[in-house]
């Protein structure tokens, strides 16, 4: 993991007495509301329905063991003894108070952690493949770069007073886990097949939000050393040319729509050219110190079956449960990445209670190289565990029910706050994850259905990313009512989709049946071995829509 | 309108037009609709130019030689182009003086000054509630930038190759 130098350190406790001489200027009146409100979100304060709501980031979601039991302190001194980890892998207080914020920002940066660009028009928490370094299928890690970036964009001058946020995806594996296609610029380490050298596709224009856009290749490679450069321009280009007459047009996404891939790249490459210079290039020594910080640790040689865990699955049935769904393969042999599922069932996605983050801090520090990730499927990972050790980490989930055996099930659902505590929000989102959790909580149904996302915004914002789930829910306020709008096939990885409308939105109280009848459809038409996605993709939306009509007609 | 530098409150030399007048003793500051007919007529004195954030760096260009001043409107705080144009005009060689001229407040000095600019002119409504030394306290509290060309402070870039630059003469002395 990256730990910071003096510099780094510095510049977050600099950023943290500016943020307290601003909240003075505020209170004494030397600044207008209108002008601390952009400077409250650059440091990651909303002011929720309820409350003020605290975001703090964690870069591409890595967290060790002291900075999760420092969240864990904040979450019992100043919060209300829980957090809520983010689909951008950040962690959200919901009930801190204004006067305490200051506080919080000094324990956070106790830790070498900040609330930087958690909000507000500008270079938002860069994010990354939760797998980063262990996938199997990695071609290289990705978090030197993202590390790079995350330097790169805090409290860039130039780009503080972007028209709308501006959010940066990276990946360095052959499976997209990082949605790239749903970023502002979303970025992929490639070898170059001519030259054979390494460096990195770009894509941008990608979002979701009122507009979903898929993302487009702006440049098929990119040379490593300009990266930043290159970055640059395109911050440059979206600066200058981005719409500022309608907050709901100003994404870049918009442009790219509004001009063509093609005239964006020409303008791109245009004021690229113009900053390409040897002075501009990543400098190959920071680049390798920073790189350095993420060797592999001091891995075991191990066979790459544990007998000890096969014996221990063949003696607990929810064991092996947890093993089938919850481990990812990873690079190294004998070791896995083991996923904690924050979805229990009927519980909010994505919450953890200070006592859970104190636990998962242990198992991390004891069982996996003392570290944690955090996922944009809200889940948190412990990336580097020895299979050997499964079963007792297991034992100690199960009993602070963290053992839930569903990672990629159809109750592994995605949720944003909605209106329990989001002041955008039309509708609730907690309430209807937990009542499908309910649902189809049986483990053997699960099991059935097989590979099956569900994810849920309560506005048109798309927070729960619902327009990449397999089937996404949308809650909407219709008439003085929360409404439903249902989409099916949305896919957030190589075959990325954004869904179809199923048909007219449904009272939260039908959601559940009417996705049983989606589900249905698919269990009586499928092939052996294939996924509901790949099902939907060869049967088309026709017999889906049919099923849910029946659903729908006993509404209207 | 107050109008500061990086060493606080400054006279100012030049002058917008006023109702199309100019203001005898002071450099005109034409719009730049009007720059054309006015550098005809000016004779080669001092001319500064007023441009809106959309301007385009081309179009100023040929003109670099011959203005002393360039002055970007914002037109709102959060308006941030005229950040990455003044970027532009000084990477394409503009040298002469760069005036953000709009209602930014005191936090968005050093990043006006990181971006090229070298003074701000802000409303007086502004500069009643943020005199002079608001301006310049905002200068000091980030002292250092990961950005290494045109960072707020000190390149934290710069530092890491000076202090590796002394861990290796320390090393070599210790041999």
């Amino acid at each position: 993991m990256y730990r910071y130098d003096e510099f780094d350190e510095r510049l977050v406790r600099e950023r943290v007495a500016q943020f307290a001489s601003q909240v003075e200027r505020r209170l004494s009146g030397a600044l207008t509301e209108e002008e601390f409100r952009p400077l409250r979100l650059k440091n990651g304060l909303y002011l929720q329905l309820h409350a003020y709501m605290l975001r703090i980031a964690v870069p591409y979601g890595t967290l060790h063991a002291r900075q999760l039991r420092q969240l864990a302190h904040i979450a019992d001194v100043y919060d209300r003894g829980y957090g809520h980890f983010t689909t951008r892998q950040n962690l959200q207080f919901n009930w801190p108070k204004l006067k305490d914020v200051p506080a919080i920002l000094g324990l956070l940066a106790d830790v070498e952690m900040h609330c930087i660009q958690t909000s507000g028009n500008c270079i938002r928490n860069v994010t990354a493949d939760h797998f980063s370094g262990v996938a199997h299928d990695e071609f290289e890690d990705p978090r030197p770069i993202a590390e790079l970036l995350r330097q790169w964009s805090s409290l860039h001058p130039e780009f503080e007073w972007l028209g709308r946020k501006f959010k940066i995806a990276v990946t360095g594996a052959t499976q997209d886990r990082a949605v790239l296609k749903s970023h502002d610029v979303g970025v992929r380490i490639v070898r170059d097949p001519a030259t054979q050298q390494v460096g990195y596709q770009i894509l941008i224009g990608g979002g979701l939000g009122r507009t979903p856009m898929v993302g487009k290749v702006l440049r098929e490679f990119l040379p490593r050393e300009k990266l930043l450069s290159y970055l640059e321009a395109v911050l440059r280009v979206y600066n200058l040319e981005g719409r500022r007459d309608n907050k709901y047009k100003a994404r870049i996404k918009i442009l790219v729509h509004e001009i063509g891939i093609d005239a964006i790249r020409a303008k791109v490459e245009e004021e690229f050219a113009a900053i390409d210079s040897p002075r501009n290039d990543v400098d190959p020594q920071e680049f390798a110190r920073i790189a350095a910080f993420f060797a592999p640790p001091a891995y075991e040689s191990l066979p790459d079956v544990s007998r000890k865990l096969e014996q221990a699955q063949a003696a607990d049935a929810e064991l092996a449960r947890f093993v089938e769904h919850n481990l990812f393969r990873h690079k190294q042999r004998g070791y896995t990445a083991l996923t904690i599922s924050l979805k229990p069932i009927g519980q909010a996605p994505g919450d953890a209670t200070s006592h859970q983050m104190r636990v998962i801090a242990d198992l991390a520090e004891k069982y996996s190289f003392d570290e944690a990730r955090v996922t944009h499927m809200q889940n948190i990972v412990l990336p580097h565990v020895r299979l050997d050790d499964v079963p007792e980490i297991f034992a100690v989930l199960r009993a602070e029910g963290l053992g839930t055996p569903n990672v990629g099930l159809v109750t592994d659902i995605l949720a944003c706050p909605g209106l329990d505590y989001c002041a955008l929000a039309t509708a609730r989102s907690i309430p209807v994850a937990q009542a499908l959790a309910e649902h189809f909580a049986d483990p053997a149904k699960q099991k059935e259905i097989g590979d099956f996302s569900i994810k849920i915004s309560g506005c048109i914002n798309a927070c729960g990313h619902h327009h990449i789930g397999n089937i996404g829910i949308l809650g909407l306020e219709k008439k003085g009512a929360e409404s439903y709008q249902i989409t099916i096939g949305g896919d957030p990885g190589e075959n990325y989709a954004l869904g179809e409308l199923l048909g007219p939105g449904l009272p939260a109280e039908l959601v559940p049946e009417a996705i049983d009848r989606v589900v249905a459809v698919y269990l009586s038409q499928r092939e052996p071995g294939e996924s509901f996605i790949e099902a939907y993709r060869r049967l088309g939306l026709a017999p889906f829509k049919a099923a849910f009509k029946e659903i729908a007609d006993a509404v209207a | 309108m107050l109008l500061l530098d990086r060493q606080g409150e400054k006279v100012d030399s030049f002058a917008h037009l006023q109702d199309g007048e100019k203001i005898a003793g002071k450099t005109p500051i034409v719009p730049l609709a009007a720059l054309e007919a006015e550098l005809a007529v000016q004779g080669g004195a001092p001319l500064g130019v007023l441009v809106e954030n959309n301007v385009r760096t081309a179009e100023l260009e040929p003109y670099f030689g011959t203005l002393a001043l360039i002055a970007i409107r914002f037109p709102s705080a959060a308006d941030g182009r005229g950040f990455s144009l003044a970027r532009q005009l000084r990477e394409h060689g503009f040298t002469g003086l760069l005036r953000a001229s709009g209602p930014l407040f005191s936090d968005q000095f050093p990043q006006a000054l990181a971006c090229g600019f070298d003074e701000v002119e802000i409303p007086d409504a502004s500069a009643a509630r943020q005199p002079v030394e608001h301006w310049l306290a905002a200068r000091n509290r980030i002292t250092l930038a990961y950005q290494h060309e045109h960072g707020l402070g000190e390149s934290i870039l710069d530092l890491r190759r000076a202090r590796t630059l002394e861990k290796n003469l320390n090393g070599a002395k210790n041999v």
